[in-house]
């Protein structure tokens, strides 16, 4: 295959374009507390593929490494973050994120 | 040929990815970001990370999705109240972004990346994943069984906050089972004949 034209820019624009997505899903779903932790999975998908767009096209293979860390800890967050949320469903009947200060004592 | 695959498989992720943050349905959402996850393996796939891009679906696909997905369609939700005020939100979140992309857009520019020569998947190796094994476990060895640790606390933080105990339910107590002593169960009385106990 011919990867004289396929670059690194190319690469990072799709990155920049996942993460901007990301960051505006947090924004614009702010009662909808799973739709923020997918958007939160996306930003780090889009930090993934900056790590190893990077990691290749500069011949270290350090960076894919680190791209599997930042998927150990993104399975982590999800799980803990839906476990949270479950409890809180459980005890409160609903998940409006606006409600939740009242765990605050 | 490359470049082609590259637009294809981007043009799909970036989609996805509006559609995860735009759908009325969590669930919807849930597939979209599945099929997101697939395609940025396809295109990690595309410039030589196979195992990565294998990682990929097998971690976000089979584990981390199909949480989200039994976690939407167990919580008895009402998604329509979730969904309002999407319109107000929408010129912040649109503003928030195109400053958020004109940031990132002028750092890229400023930035020099070199010039691509050194493309190099595997370096040192015949394959991604013997590249990859190679130094995850010799350099990388403390950071890998970190790694293994936030998972195992991850998983017990996971147990611990769902795990809900019912005071009414009788379970069988091992300890107190096998523990049990004759002079617990049996009582011997010695009955005078003809009056009972």
């Amino acid at each position: 295959m011919d990867y004289a034209q396929l670059g690194l820019g190319h690469y990072l624009a799709v990155s920049a374009a996942l993460f901007t997505i990301g960051v505006f899903g947090i924004f614009v779903n702010r009662k909808n507390i799973i739709v923020i932790l997918m958007s939160i999975e996306l930003i780090l998908l889009s930090v993934n593929i900056n790590l190893v767009a990077f990691s290749v096209f500069n011949g270290t293979i350090m960076g894919q490494v680190f791209a599997m860390l930042v998927l150990t800890v993104a399975a982590a967050e999800a799980a803990v973050g839906l476990a949270i949320l479950v409890v809180y469903f459980r005890n409160r009947g609903e998940i409006a994120v606006e409600d939740v200060n009242v765990l605050r004592g | 040929m490359a470049l082609i695959a590259f637009y294809i498989l981007s043009t799909i992720v970036v989609l996805s990815a509006l559609f995860v943050v735009a759908a009325r349905n969590p669930v919807h959402s849930v597939l979209w970001l599945i099929l997101a996850f697939f395609t940025s393996a396809g295109l990690l796939v595309l410039i030589g990370a196979e195992f990565l891009a294998m990682l990929l679906v097998v971690v976000y696909v089979g584990a981390v999705a199909v949480l989200f997905l039994f976690v939407v369609m167990m919580l008895d939700i009402d998604f329509v109240a979730l969904k309002q005020g999407f319109q107000n939100y929408l010129v912040i979140g649109m503003l928030v972004a195109l400053a958020l992309l004109a940031e990132i857009g002028i750092v890229a520019a400023a930035a020099t990346f070199g010039s691509g020569e050194t493309f190099q998947p595997s370096p040192g190796a015949a394959t991604n994943a013997e590249a990859l094994s190679k130094v995850l476990y010799t350099d990388y060895l403390l950071l890998f069984q970190m790694s293994g640790i936030v998972l195992l606390v991850a998983m017990m933080g996971a147990i611990v906050l769902t795990l809900r105990s019912r005071p009414n339910v009788k379970r069988q107590n091992i300890a107190q089972q096998t523990g049990r002593k004759r002079k617990d169960a049996v009582e011997l009385k010695d009955v005078p004949p003809g009056q009972g106990i």
